[in-house]
Parts: C-alpha cells; structure tokens; sequence
C-alpha cells in the first residue's frame, strides 16, 4: 500500500516537470530563435553568424535547458513507469499551454479548446487511476554492478555531446507542444 | 495518397521511438537515488543502449516527416494524427512492452485523445 503510494507519488513528481518543463522549453526556444535574424545564405560567414546569434541567446539556451530537463524526466519515469501511462498524462501539458496563454498572454481561447483541455483532464484522470507499473522492473540502478559501471565510463563522451541533439529532436516529436507550435507557425 | 504516407510516418515513428526509449529504460532498471549525480550516472549508462538510439533515430524521423507534412499538406491532418498517437501508444505499450492496458486505461486514453482533437478544432 505505503509502495504503492510511493510509486503513484513519484511518478506524479516526474510528469509534473515534463509537462512543466516540455512546453516551456518548446516557447522559449521558439521565441529565441524568433528573436534571431534568419540565416541570409549557406555562404560559411552567414551560416557561423546565424549559429554564433542563436548559441550566444540567453533564451535559446533557457530553451535547451528546458528541455534537457524535460528529456530527463521523461527518461526517470520510464524506468519505472509503463509507457501507456506515461504518455496519456503528459497531454496535461495542453492544459498548462491553454491556461498560460489565457492568463499570460491575454489569448482568446475558444470553448472548443477548454472543452477539449477538460476533456483531457478527465483522461488523465482516469488513467492515473490505474497502476503506473504493471511489468516486473529490473534490479535498481542505483546499485550498478561490475558491468553496469563499466558502462558508466563512456557515459560522459556520449551523454556530454549527444543529449543536447537528442533532446532538440526527441522533445520535439515527444511533446504534443511541439505539434501545436508548428501547428500555430502554420496556421 | 502523399498525405496517408507522412500521416503514418508521423504516427509510427513517433510512437515507435517513445516505445523503443521507454524498452531501453526498463533494460535499465528503476531510478531509486535522485542525487544529481546518480542520475548524470543513469542517464550516461541509458545512451550506451541501442534501443535508445534506435528510438532517438524514429522520434527524429517522425519530427522531420511533421515538418515535411506541414510544408506540402494541409494542417488538418495533423490534429487526427497527434491524437491518434495516443491511441497508438496505448498499443505499442501493450503489443512491445507487455503493458497491463486495463479497460479502465483503455477509457483514459480514448478520452485524451478526444480532447487533443478538441483543442486542436478548437484553435481554428
């Protein structure tokens, strides 16, 4: 029961900062390179000065900071938490977009919209009533044995390099918010 | 017929590579020590397995077959398939990872795909 409720607790913990985390990153990067001038040419000189604007941004790198926290989060909850339970309640972040837009940004939400952000609510809901784990779990990883610490060693190289990248094109097709700017961009 | 390719381009992968990322969690084991270094740790031994680069590659296709989608099709598809995503995850989970989908989830999930169609018909 007392595990059970740990359990529940943690992964409530975990989908809080991806719905937090996943849209707000989407913004902030989305913003920030709004912000930049658009490349002018692939010419080298145009190319670096459109990287060196984007990466010298304090909003840009807000943006990845975001959604490097999004992707691990996303990452912590899936090692303990079914993917099916995961993945319906981080559409929770429909709701924080709705809400920030009406209240931040002062935007006309059209009852359809609130409809469908209660609607989603209540899916949550009732799927949060379930049992975020119905698969056996592995060993912990907190206790890595001989061969999982062997593996720890080329973590830096590829965690330090890749995550960024991975977290810029993961986040993007991971999080509904990503549909939706690109969606707004169109539209 | 351009449409039905990106439509299942962007469900597919999308879905395929969240469900291959959640396989390479589980390879892993539960997150139990949530000290910053324990999880830099985590995350350093989650990228040396290949389900999570494989899932990484899919996510990275069905974002790029969104973008392809939005340039040459209308934004109207986009909204089934974001929706139907949820739906397809509810599967995947079920089919790939063994997940327990009981009745009561099956419901959930069927109603947040309902509101997702909703928020997105009710932007236009």
């Amino acid at each position: 029961m007392k595990s059970s409720e740990g359990l529940h607790f943690k992964t409530s913990v975990m989908i809080l900062l991806m719905v937090i985390f996943g849209p707000s990153g989407d913004i902030l990067l989305g913003k920030g390179m709004k912000r930049i001038a658009p490349m002018a040419s692939w010419a080298p000189a145009d190319v670096f000065h459109f990287f060196f604007a984007a990466f010298t941004s304090p909003m840009v790198w807000l943006g990845i900071g975001s959604l490097l926290t999004f992707f691990i989060a996303y990452m912590v909850v899936l090692s303990w938490a079914d993917y099916s339970y995961v993945q319906p309640a981080s559409a929770l972040s429909y709701g924080l977009i709705a809400v920030l837009a009406y209240t931040v940004l002062h935007e006309v939400i059209s009852p359809t919209h609130w409809a469908g952000v209660v609607l989603i609510c209540f899916g949550v809901l009732v799927v949060g009533r379930t049992s975020p784990r119905t698969t056996p779990s592995a060993a912990p990883s907190a206790t890595p044995g001989p061969a999982a610490s062997g593996a720890t060693n080329p973590a830096p190289r590829a965690g330090g390099s890749a995550l960024p990248r991975v977290t810029s094109s993961a986040t993007a097709s991971a999080t509904p918010n990503a549909t939706t700017r690109a969606t707004e961009r169109v539209s | 017929m351009t449409q039905a390719i990106f439509f299942a381009l962007i469900i597919i992968p999308g879905t395929g590579g969240e469900i291959c990322v959640s396989r390479a969690m589980k390879t892993i084991g539960e997150v139990t020590d949530f000290r910053p270094r324990a999880i830099a740790r985590f995350i350093g031994r989650a990228m040396a397995v290949p389900w999570m680069w494989i899932g990484i590659s899919m996510m990275a296709t069905g974002f790029f077959a969104l973008l392809g989608m939005l340039s040459v099709a209308n934004v109207s598809f986009v909204f089934p398939a974001t929706a139907l995503s949820y739906a397809a995850g509810a599967l995947g989970g079920k089919i790939f990872l063994r997940e327990k989908v009981t009745p009561q989830r099956w419901l959930g999930v069927l109603i947040v795909c309902l509101g997702v169609a909703l928020v997105f018909i009710g932007k236009r």
